[in-house]
């Protein structure tokens, strides 16, 4: 016992637990990944909208990857309103300009950031939106103004196809 | 358990058992001894298994009907409800099923919290327990998923997103179980597969459960330990097993009544309508039976704390053989213990209660207020009482106070007044 000497015996104990490892995990992983969003789910990746019929005050929800996309046409008091919020006021602090990139049209996930559920639009203490599961307060930005959601709500990536198509994805 | 070995009569059935002793195994569990001063409170184990069995039978026979796919499960729900022979009942009993077992569990856990079951040497029996209702909680909300209503669906979308509260891996993760960017036809496969397996699972714990309590036998309402089993005890059959029946006779007309008269009274009625993922229900609940700890994650207004509040919340109970320093068992002999006890109790009915109500203004700060006293009464109340209470006198024996002429006789009066 008082002197460890490595022997042929603990290399091949150590060599065959450690084989042993990469196998053991090389066998559980697809088992883990198969879990994982399939060719299929990646497939549907991107959504082309119509939005020319869209009025200014007025929002659709589209579906995007079996989740709501809201696309709100803003008025221009909307925009002021949402440009005026100042950034310490907020939770997760994130300049209007940043989130629309054209002011006028706002789209943004429509899922709450507390657990995932659609939030009413119009409602709520900031004149945004408002979620009925656990009460959080959006302001017209879709910023987290009150309530258990911990951020804004996710602005996925869309561009301007044209002037009335957004392509979602 | 039995002192004696056990040897059949017959020569085929001593042949048999030499080879596998089954049926040693059988006259252990009619012999086997059980503290003849158990009460009701102590039927509900058997009521349990009575319940698992229920809902592995009829869920079963559902599956054989049922299409777990997004576009028609809620389609081959109403089939099985209208079309399918008898359909209507068996799903009315696998529903009210889940409610009547959770009832039960609670029941047989408020049962080992008034006469300390979970004490030593039964740790492992609870902390089995604990991991069967742990479960028990996951088939129940898996199974509420499979008729893909609006309740399902939002239900499995909120649930699955307090693993988004985990920093770093959490949406990794929640992807990951959805199988998708939101709950879908992926989710509703596997939830399907996972709620198949989990009973088989709590069938399995049960044996361990049922196997670590005949180590030391039960515990009884006295919570004292069996001094001289030829006194103390009875033999399993045929005692414990008519009384056990009476009891489930009992509680089958109470679960009876709910499938034959009231089926829907325990659901929610927007579940009648199809999953919707772009229409969030107005008002989110889930089934009563979880209601408690929904109002606990509600009442802290951080994500991440709040899921962690409402883990806590079932995880601390798998403590409470080491939180509760009382070397008394029963309650019967902790004045103190017994009060706080019942506060308890009604502090969880306080919880289930504003966990249905929506979370603002006087509901909010009485789930805050609730949700505080929880956890006070297992981190703070329990390990000081035990230190501090002064308990009452202990009988000597089961068989003692019953007989009477012992000096705890009056404990003993007191204490059948209070069963």
């Amino acid at each position: 016992m008082s002197e460890k000497k490595t022997n042929r015996r603990d290399f091949l104990f150590t060599a065959t637990y450690a084989v042993g490892a990469v196998g053991v995990g090389a066998t559980i992983w697809p088992m883990i990944d198969q879990m994982n969003p399939d060719a299929s789910v990646k497939a549907l990746a991107s959504t082309e909208v119509d939005v020319s019929s869209v009025d200014r005050g007025k929002t659709i929800t589209v579906l995007w990857r079996g989740k709501p996309v809201f696309i709100r046409r803003r008025t221009q008091e909307e925009i002021a309103e949402a440009k005026s919020v100042k950034l310490e006021d907020l939770k997760d602090p994130q300049k209007d300009e940043d989130r629309a990139k054209d002011p006028e049209w706002l789209v943004m996930l429509g899922v709450c950031t507390h657990l995932g559920c659609v939030p009413l639009d119009q409602k709520g203490d900031y004149n945004g939106w408002f979620c009925p599961c656990h009460g959080s307060h959006y302001d017209i930005s879709g910023r987290i103004r009150k309530g258990p959601a911990p951020t804004n709500m996710e602005i996925p990536k869309y561009e301007f196809v044209n002037a009335n198509t957004i392509k979602i994805g | 358990m039995s002192e004696h070995e056990y040897t059949p009569k017959s020569k085929v059935g001593k042949w048999f058992n030499d080879r596998l002793p089954l049926l040693t195994l059988a006259n252990h569990l009619t012999d086997y001894p059980t503290p003849k001063n158990l009460n009701y409170w102590w039927t509900f184990g058997g009521i349990l298994t009575f319940c698992l069995i229920t809902q592995i039978v009829t869920g079963l026979v559902l599956a054989m009907h049922y299409i777990a796919h997004a576009d028609m499960a809620f389609d081959s729900v109403e089939h099985i409800m209208r079309d399918v022979n008898y359909g209507w009942l068996i799903r009315y009993i696998h529903a009210n099923g889940a409610s009547m077992f959770f009832l039960a569990v609670y029941i047989h856990i408020f049962r080992s919290l008034f006469y300390g079951s979970y004490k030593s040497p039964r740790e492992i029996i609870w902390i089995i327990g604990i991991i069967i209702y742990l479960l028990m909680m996951a088939a129940a909300f898996m199974g509420y998923v499979l008729p893909w209503g609006q309740m399902s669906f939002w239900g499995a979308t909120v649930i699955t997103n307090l693993f988004s509260a985990i920093p770093l891996v959490g949406e990794g993760i929640v992807t990951w179980l959805w199988g998708g960017y939101s709950v879908d036809n992926p989710t509703l496969t596997r939830f399907f597969t996972l709620h198949y397996l989990i009973p088989f699972l709590i069938l399995g714990l049960v044996v361990l459960h049922i196997w670590a309590l005949h180590v030391p036998g039960n515990n009884n309402p006295v919570g004292i330990d069996i001094k001289k089993p030829s006194k103390d005890t009875v033999p399993f059959h045929p005692y414990i097993v008519i009384k056990d029946g009476f009891a489930l006779l009992m509680f089958m007309i109470v679960f009876a009544f709910f499938v034959f008269y009231t089926p829907n009274i325990l659901g929610h009625a927007d579940n009648y309508i199809e999953a919707d993922p772009l229409v969030t229900p107005a008002h989110i609940v889930p089934e009563w039976y979880l209601l408690p700890f929904y109002a606990i994650l509600r009442s802290v207004p951080d994500k991440l704390l709040g899921v962690v509040a409402m883990l806590s919340a079932i995880l601390i109970l798998a403590a409470l053989p080491w939180l509760d320093t009382s070397k008394t068992r029963s309650a019967v002999f902790r004045p103190l213990y017994k009060q706080f006890y019942w506060i308890l109790v009604a502090d969880v009915l306080i919880l289930g209660y504003v966990g249905a109500m929506p979370a603002e203004g006087l509901y909010l700060l009485v789930a805050r207020v609730a949700t505080a006293y929880y956890f006070l009464h297992f981190l703070l109340i329990l390990p000081v009482l035990g230190l501090k209470e002064k308990t009452l006198p202990i009988p000597l024996s089961i068989t003692d106070p019953v007989l009477g002429g012992s000096s705890n006789f009056s404990t003993a009066k007191n204490q059948t007044k209070i069963e």
